[in-house]
C-alpha cells in the first residue's frame, strides 16, 4: 500500500519530544551556536522545473525540433559557455542578473540532477528529493536529520520554514522547525491588556509545557506551541529589518527579505526553507510570450535571489551563506500540445553563494531519439539523471555543514560535483 | 449545568463542526434524543430545507462582511465565497453534508488561483468554484455545489461529474488535452490521488489514461455576456480513437484493453476507465483509510478489520458512500471513548467550532478569512492537487500562533456577550471556569494545565463578581481554551 505522510508521522515520530528549557539559556545557545554558523537555504521550485528552459542547449537542433512553440531562440539565450563536454550552453533570457552572479564566479549550476526511475508524481518526486530516501520516500528529510545529529538541546530556531508548514525536508525526529511565513503575525495576541495579558501569556505557556506520555498527539500539539513561545521574541527582531537593497514584491522575494533579515539579526537560526510554486507548466507555458508563464516565473527567480546576493554581499554575509535549488524532477523534451511540457526526469540544480565554485558541472543531454542515447530515458522522451541529486546534498552536508554525509544519507555520495 | 452527553458532543465534533448551546437545546428537546436518532438526522439531511444562505445577513446568525460598494457577491467574490461557506459551516441544519463537502474539497482539491490565472476572469472563476445555480443569471453550478449535491452519493457517479467539472477540467488542464498532444495530468492524478493511490499503476497507464480522455474539454456559454459560463463538452474531433491497453483490468472479465472507438463514441473511453478505478482492489480501501482518518482516528493505526469492512460495503453497494458513512457513525470504534479527541482539527474546524462554542454575534466571518490563511488553509485554495496535509502537518509553530490568535480575536470580541451570558451564572473563579470548559467541549485538562487555568482566572485581584472582572476573565478564558493543544484535538 501506499504511505501517506501522515502515516509515517502517526507511527514514525511517536517518539517526538522536546525538552524545553528556559527561554533564556536556549537563547544563549543560540547566541553561541548562530553566528559562527553557516547559513544554508534551501530553494525549492515547486511544480517541477523545466530545466532545459533555465539552462538552454541552444546549439542542439533537437531542442528547436522538439519545441517548435517553447524553444528559446539561440540569439536572445544568455550565454555563458560550454561544459565539460563542449555543449555550448545560455541562461534563460530572463536571468540577466544570475549571469552577473555566475560572471561573479558564485553560481554554480548543476545539470542533469535526478535519481534512477525518477518519478513522475509531484508527490512521490517531491518526498524522495526532501527524504533523498528514493527507497522509503516517506522518511524524515535529509535535513530532519542533520538537525536530529546536532547536540542536543538544539535550539527551536536552529531551522525556519518560511511557507506556512514543515516541509518533509526539515521534518525531524527531535527538532521541531517552526513555521514563519510572516514576522508580524508571529505574534501572542490577548484580548485583554496590561497585566492580564501578562497572565495569559504565563498561563498559555504553562499549558503548553504540558507534554504527556500517553497522549502523543497532545504532546506534539503542545510542543509546536511551546516552539512558539520561546522563539517570539527573537523572531520580533527581524521585523524591523533594513535591506541594504530593494527586495521585489512578490513572495519568493519577501520570503528571502525574512531570511536575509534573520541572518543579519543573527537570530540563530542556520537553515531556511524558502518556495516558489508555478512551476508545474502543463499549458501555457509560453517561454516565448513577453508575459508568459515561465517568463514571468524566470523574472520573479532572478529578481529576488539577486536582491538577496546584493544585501548579502553588501552586509559581508555572502561567505556564510549558501543557497541550494532543487525541484521535484523536470519536464518532457517533446512539448505538448498546450504550449506546455509534462512530467519528465532529470533536471537542474543550481547554488548560490560566497563559498560556491561557479561553473557549469554535469553534462548537458543529446536531445537525439535514438534507443541508443544514454542521456535520455522514457524512450528519448526525458533527460536521464547523470549526478545523483544526493551527491549534491553530501557535498552540502559534508562540506558545508561539517556534518557526515555518510551518516546521513545511508551511503557513500561524496564522488559529485566539487562545487563548493 | 452540565450541558450535553459527551457521545453527542463527540458525534457532532466529528459529522459535523460541533454544536453551539442553543443546537444542543433543541437536539435535546426531541422526544427521540436518543444517540441512534442523532445520527439518522445527521445522515438524512435532506429532510431539512437547504435554506440556511437566506439567513446571511440576518439577526441572530454570525455576520459577513460585504466588499465596499458592490454588496455580498458570494457568487462572484471569491472572499464572499468562503464567507458564505464559513457561514453555512456555523449555521446549515445538515452539518455532515457541509462537513463531506469539505472532505471532498480537500480529495478532489482544486485550487481557484490557477483557474483565475488560467481563465483571466474572476467573475467566471469564482462561479466555477462557489455558485449556486440559482445565484444569478450564468446559472452555474460551482464545484462545491456538486459536492454537496454528492456529500454521500456514489463516489463512481461523482468521479464522472468530477472529470467534467469545469474548475477540474482548467485546473488539471483537462481541456488542453486533445489528440495530437495527449496531457496527463488528470488522468495521472484522476489514478494516484482520487482513487488507487500511488504505487498500482505504471507511467504507460498515465500515458494511456491521458488519450483516454482527449476530447474531455470546455464550451464558452453566454460568451461576452455578464452570464457567461463554462460547460463541459465533449469535442469529438479532439478525441484520439485507437485503443488503450492498461496494466490493470478495466472491464469486469478482466480485459485490460479499451478498444479502439469512433470519435462519436469515443467519451466512453473515459467513463470506461473511471468505472475500471472506481472498481479497482486499491480504490475501497483507500477511500475507507481517508474517511477513517476524518471521523473515527488520526492518531492510532487504523482498526484493519473495519477498513475492510468498509471497503466490502462500498464494493456491495457499487460504490455508495453514505452506507460507509453510517457504518462508521454506528460502528463501536467510533463511539469508543478512547477516540474521542483522536482526531487533529482542520483549521476551517477549529474556527467554525470556536465560533459556535463561544459566540458569534456582533462577529464576521470575514475576520476569520485571514487567519486561515495564516493556519494553512484557505479554502478554495489547496496547496496543491494532493489537498492539504492534514494531521499533524496542520501544526507548526506559526500555525499554532495563528490558531491562538484567531482565539483571542474571537474572544476579544466577544467579551461583553460572553458577560451577558456568565452574569448571574457564576459565584466564584473555579465555578466561571467550569462553566467555560462545560460550555467550550475541551477533553479534560490535566492537573498542571487545568491549575494554570485556574490560576489565570484568580489573578490579578479576589473574586467580586464584578461586570469588569466577568468581562477580563470569561473572554481570556475563551482565549486560553481555545488556543490551547487540547482544543486542537477533536
Amino acid at each position: 500500500m501506499a504511505f501517506t505522510r501522515r502515516d509515517f508521522m502517526r507511527g514514525g515520530v511517536a517518539a517526538f519530544t522536546l525538552g524545553f528549557s528556559a527561554p533564556a539559556f536556549l537563547t544563549d545557545i543560540a547566541r553561541a551556536q548562530g553566528r559562527a554558523r553557516r547559513n544554508l537555504v534551501v530553494l525549492y521550485l515547486s511544480g517541477g522545473n523545466d530545466g532545459l528552459s533555465t539552462l538552454i542547449p541552444y546549439t542542439d537542433a533537437q531542442y528547436y525540433a522538439r519545441r517548435p512553440n517553447l524553444a528559446i531562440p539561440a540569439a536572445t539565450v544568455l550565454q555563458i559557455g560550454t561544459d565539460s563536454a563542449g555543449t555550448p550552453l545560455g541562461l534563460n533570457p530572463r536571468l540577466t542578473d544570475l549571469r552577473t552572479i555566475y560572471n561573479a564566479g558564485r553560481l554554480a549550476l548543476i545539470q542533469r540532477t535526478g535519481y534512477n526511475n525518477s518519478s513522475r508524481s509531484h508527490f512521490q518526486g517531491t518526498d524522495i528529493w526532501s527524504s533523498a530516501d528514493p527507497s522509503t520516500p516517506q522518511n524524515i528529510g535529509w535535513l530532519g536529520r542533520y538537525l536530529d545529529r546536532l547536540p542536543s538541546p538544539v535550539d527551536p530556531l536552529t531551522a525556519w520554514s518560511t511557507v506556512r508548514e514543515t516541509p518533509r525536508t526539515l521534518l525531524s525526529r527531535t527538532v521541531g522547525v517552526p513555521s514563519i511565513a510572516s514576522i508580524p503575525e508571529y505574534a501572542f495576541a490577548s484580548p485583554n491588556g496590561g497585566t492580564d495579558a501578562q497572565f495569559a501569556r504565563s498561563a498559555a505557556t504553562r499549558i503548553a509545557s504540558h507534554v504527556p506520555i500517553d497522549r502523543p498527539h497532545l504532546a506534539f500539539v503542545n510542543s509546536t506551541a511551546q516552539a512558539a513561545f520561546v522563539t517570539l521574541d527573537r523572531v520580533a527582531q527581524v521585523a524591523n529589518y533594513a535591506p541594504t537593497v530593494a527586495y521585489p514584491n512578490n513572495g519568493l522575494a519577501q520570503a528571502l527579505l525574512m531570511v536575509a533579515g534573520a541572518i543579519a539579526r543573527g537570530v540563530g537560526t542556520s537553515i531556511f526553507w524558502v518556495q516558489t510554486g508555478g512551476y508545474d507548466t502543463h499549458a501555457g507555458q509560453n517561454t516565448n510570450v513577453a508575459n508568459g508563464t515561465y517568463n514571468t516565473l524566470m523574472t520573479t527567480l532572478n529578481g529576488g535571489l539577486f536582491a538577496f546576493y546584493r544585501d548579502l554581499l553588501n552586509q559581508g554575509l555572502l561567505n556564510d551563506t549558501l543557497v541550494l535549488q532543487f525541484s521535484e524532477f523536470g519536464r518532457r523534451i517533446n512539448e505538448n500540445g498546450s504550449t506546455g511540457t509534462d512530467h519528465g526526469a532529470a533536471s537542474l540544480m543550481m547554488a548560490i553563494g560566497g563559498g560556491v565554485r561557479g561553473g557549469i558541472y554535469g553534462t548537458a543531454p543529446n536531445l537525439r531519439i535514438a534507443s541508443d542515447n544514454p542521456t535520455l530515458e522514457n524512450n528519448s522522451q526525458d533527460v536521464r539523471f547523470e549526478t545523483d541529486f544526493r551527491a549534491v546534498y553530501a557535498r552540502v552536508l559534508d562540506n558545508w555543514l561539517g556534518a557526515d554525509s555518510a551518516a546521513i544519507l545511508g551511503g557513500n555520495f561524496r564522488n559529485g560535483p566539487v562545487f563548493i | 449545568m452540565s450541558r450535553r452527553e459527551q457521545e453527542i458532543d463527540h458525534l457532532y465534533r466529528r459529522a459535523g463542526f460541533g454544536a453551539s448551546q442553543e443546537e444542543i437545546d433543541e437536539y435535546t428537546k426531541l422526544s427521540v434524543a436518543s444517540y441512534a436518532s442523532s445520527v439518522a438526522r445527521l445522515l438524512g439531511y435532506e429532510q431539512f430545507p437547504d435554506d440556511v444562505d437566506s439567513k446571511v445577513g440576518t439577526p441572530g446568525y454570525v455576520g459577513v462582511t460585504a466588499r465596499s460598494g458592490s454588496g455580498f457577491q458570494p457568487a462572484t467574490n471569491i472572499l464572499d465565497g468562503r464567507q458564505r461557506w464559513l457561514f453555512r459551516m456555523v449555521h446549515s441544519q445538515r452539518p455532515l453534508q457541509e462537513k463531506m463537502a469539505l472532505f471532498w474539497h480537500n480529495h478532489f482539491a482544486t485550487a481557484y488561483n490557477k483557474v483565475l490565472n488560467e481563465l483571466g476572469d474572476s467573475t467566471i472563476a469564482t462561479r466555477m468554484f462557489t455558485a449556486k445555480v440559482d445565484d444569478d443569471g450564468s446559472r452555474t453550478r460551482g464545484q462545491l455545489e456538486l459536492f454537496r449535491d454528492y456529500a454521500l452519493g456514489n463516489f463512481r457517479d461523482l468521479l464522472i461529474e468530477v472529470a467534467k467539472d469545469p474548475a477540474m477540467l482548467v485546473w488539471l488542464d483537462g481541456r488542453t488535452n486533445v489528440r495530437s498532444r495527449p496531457q496527463e495530468n488528470f488522468a495521472r492524478e484522476l489514478m494516484e490521488l482520487f482513487t488507487m493511490g500511488v504505487g498500482e499503476f505504471e507511467e504507460t497507464d498515465v500515458y494511456a489514461g491521458a488519450r483516454v480522455f482527449t476530447g474531455w474539454n470546455l464550451s464558452l456559454a453566454n460568451r461576452g455576456t455578464a452570464q457567461a459560463r463554462y460547460d463541459f463538452a465533449y469535442n469529438a474531433g479532439q478525441h484520439e480513437t485507437t485503443a488503450k491497453e492498461f496494466t490493470f483490468p478495466i472491464y469486469r472479465d478482466g480485459s485490460r484493453v479499451i478498444p479502439a472507438r469512433s470519435t462519436a463514441d469515443g467519451m466512453q473511453d473515459g467513463i470506461d476507465l473511471i468505472n475500471a478505478v472506481a472498481r479497482h482492489p486499491a480504490t475501497g480501501p483507500r477511500l475507507a483509510r481517508k474517511l477513517y482518518a476524518y471521523f473515527v482516528n488520526e492518531v492510532d493505526a487504523p482498526d484493519e478489520s473495519m477498513i475492510n469492512g468498509l471497503a466490502r460495503l462500498y464494493y456491495a453497494t457499487n460504490f455508495e458512500i453514505a452506507p460507509m458513512v453510517q457504518a462508521i457513525l454506528v460502528s463501536s470504534q467510533f463511539r469508543d471513548p478512547a477516540t474521542y479527541y483522536k482526531r487533529y482539527s482542520w483549521p476551517v474546524e477549529f474556527v467554525v467550532r470556536n465560533i459556535k462554542e463561544v459566540g458569534w454575534r456582533g462577529f464576521s466571518v470575514n475576520s476569520a478569512l485571514t487567519p486561515l490563511v495564516n493556519m494553512g488553509q484557505q479554502l478554495f485554495e489547496p496547496p496543491d492537487v494532493n489537498g492539504w496535509e492534514l494531521g499533524r502537518g496542520w501544526f507548526s509553530s506559526g500555525g499554532m500562533l495563528a490558531r491562538m490568535n484567531f482565539a483571542a480575536l474571537l474572544a476579544t470580541n466577544q467579551r461583553f456577550n460572553l458577560r451577558d451570558q456568565v452574569r448571574g451564572q457564576v459565584d466564584s473563579a473555579e465555578s466561571l471556569l467550569s462553566y467555560m470548559l462545560d460550555r467550550m467541549t475541551p477533553p479534560a485538562f490535566a492537573g498542571d494545565a487545568y491549575n494554570a487555568l485556574l490560576d489565570y482566572t484568580r489573578a490579578g485581584g479576589t473574586w467580586t463578581g464584578s461586570d469588569a472582572q466577568l468581562t477580563t476573565k470569561s473572554s481570556g478564558l475563551a482565549h486560553l481554551i481555545a488556543g490551547s493543544g487540547d482544543y486542537q484535538l477533536v
